[in-house]
């Protein structure tokens, strides 16, 4: 389990030029499973990647587990990390390595468990996603739906109290859509993880998180629980649930005047 | 102003050239500083051995066989002239331990090995494998960077040995089989004029120093590489022409120290 609170998160670049983050403050209780929601851009993977020790805060702090990862050295971030697990985008798989290796990767890393013994657990990883016949196959041999169950096979290939998800859903077909949101359902349930999803994809993550934080231009917007964003009458949660093309976030990007760039004078 | 602009890109460019050679020096600081785990599991130095050293083996015996055939040929060209042509074997051997082996295998090995082990992990980089090691606390200098820098130190002067093995063969194939030089007096002359310590020991060292630049280049590139198709490509050129420019350079500076007054 773990706790999560992010507090007055900022995070800039260029010298305070380029906004990321403002001001992000919120809490995650363990157990609990959350989604960060935002359109593309939005700063959603930089928090993620700052919950995951990946980035330093310009200002504010992340506290997992009541240790605030940008005071921690290298040594007590990787011992950190040992209790996290990240599902990349695509996957991310070695792909010099066989999906097998790819699951018992972390647990030759980090343990001393004996081979027979990382034969049986990679093997429970594999059949809980539903590729335990893959075991033998390379990364290049699987679909993108199955790379990225392998890949969940190995995120939580050592238990991860938290596990934080970057775009789960993207480029996946609507089968293997499925199956993957009910995997991160099933698998946080059954090893009782606290889970961060990062997504744009609203109606799968609606289906399979406890609550939601709208992101939007580096600052958090609205929040709620799946149905109370549904119910939601909050203009940019109608416009992102619904996918409508128009709203406050515009569908022209800002540009000089229309007329002046066809070159009408009159 | 032109003058400003103009003062204003040299200066960028000379702190970002300064900047870049603090960062590759502190990665190659921290390639040795990691290299323990590699030694403790060598099978992880061996596996990489295999792609990097293994894998340029058919280019290295193939250009050391046509050196060395060449090498037989314009060597009798020239010391017909002189009537030395029993001489030919130490001009083969001595060319080849000395220079011609280290330069051309370290040469052949960044196109071969060099090249691919930038994109290799370039592409590690681009598809997130590198983010994804960093994410499951294991140390990726450790893990994918050490392991290769010394497989590529042990490779190289082994893959220059048998460049200048293939190139002794090659010579005595075109001198000795197809010319008529005599047998005897070829191999007698190559063994009376190598010297074990001045020149295949310096060879050694040279293919040595060779192998450490071209691996410490073809890392850096790679792990320094932007995560697109384009920074991975520029990254995979400018190893070549680095460790290219580079080996040369070092053979200078290595040949002057290792053969003056010799």
């Amino acid at each position: 389990m773990a706790k999560i609170a992010v507090r007055h998160l900022t995070k800039s670049y260029n010298s305070g030029k380029v906004i990321a983050l403002e001001d992000v403050s919120f809490e995650v209780q363990p157990y609990e499973s959350f989604c960060i929601l935002g359109p593309s851009g939005c700063g959603k993977t930089t928090l993620l990647r700052h919950i995951g020790g990946a980035l330093k805060p310009t200002s504010g702090h992340i506290k997992v587990d009541g240790q605030i990862l940008h005071e921690l050295d290298q040594e007590g971030l990787y011992e950190m990390r040992r209790k996290m697990g990240m599902l990349f985008q695509f996957g991310a798989l070695f792909t010099d390595m066989s999906v097998y290796d790819n699951v018992a990767f972390q647990m030759r890393e980090h343990t001393d468990l004996p081979e027979e013994l990382i034969h049986d657990l990679v093997m429970m990883k594999l059949h809980a996603v539903g590729l335990r016949g893959t075991h033998d196959l390379m990364p290049s041999e699987l679909s993108g739906g199955m790379a990225r169950r392998v890949a969940l096979a190995r995120t939580v290939a050592l238990d991860p109290m938290l596990i934080m998800y970057d775009e789960p859903f993207a480029g996946l077909d609507p089968i293997s859509l499925t199956v993957v949101g009910d995997l991160i359902r099933r698998l946080n349930d059954a090893l009782g993880a606290t889970s961060v999803i990062v997504t744009h994809d609203v109606q799968e993550s609606l289906k399979i998180v406890d609550y939601i934080y709208f992101v939007a231009d580096g600052v958090i917007v609205a929040e709620g629980t799946p149905d109370e964003i549904q119910a939601s009458d909050k203009s940019f949660v109608r416009q992102f649930v619904h996918g409508e093309m128009d709203g406050p976030v515009p569908f022209h990007y800002p540009g000089g005047d229309y007329r002046t760039d066809l070159g009408v004078t009159a | 102003m032109p003058i400003v602009k103009s003062l204003r890109v040299i200066g960028n460019r000379t702190v970002n050239a300064v900047w870049r050679t603090g960062y590759a020096t502190r990665f190659f600081v921290m390639t040795l500083f990691y290299s323990g785990p590699s030694f403790k599991r060598f099978r992880l130095i061996v596996k990489e051995m295999f792609s990097s050293g293994v894998m340029s083996l058919i280019i290295i015996l193939v250009a050391g066989m046509f050196v060395g055939m060449v090498l037989g040929l314009q060597g009798y060209e020239t010391l017909k002239r002189y009537g030395s042509e029993s001489a030919l074997g130490s001009l083969v051997a001595l060319s080849l331990v000395r220079e011609l082996g280290p330069v051309l295998a370290a040469l052949l090995f960044a196109s071969r090995a060099g090249s691919a082990m930038t994109a290799e992990i370039g592409l590690m980089k681009a598809t997130e494998q590198i983010a994804a090691m960093e994410m499951m606390a294991v140390n990726p200098i450790a893990r994918v960077v050490a392991p290769r820098f010394w497989a590529g130190v042990i490779s190289m002067p082994l893959l220059a040995a048998m460049f200048s093995a293939m190139g002794v063969f090659g010579g005595y194939v075109v001198g000795v089989v197809i010319i008529g030089v005599d047998e005897g007096s070829f191999w007698s002359q190559m063994q009376a004029s190598v010297d074990f310590q001045h020149d295949v020991l310096n060879g050694v060292i040279k293919s040595f120093v060779f192998g450490l630049a071209v691996t410490a280049i073809a890392l850096f590139e790679g792990y320094d590489a932007p995560p697109t198709a384009e920074g991975v490509s520029g990254a995979t050129t400018r190893t070549v022409v680095q460790s290219s420019l580079a080996i040369l350079m070092l053979d200078f500076i290595l040949t002057a120290f290792m053969f003056q007054g010799a």
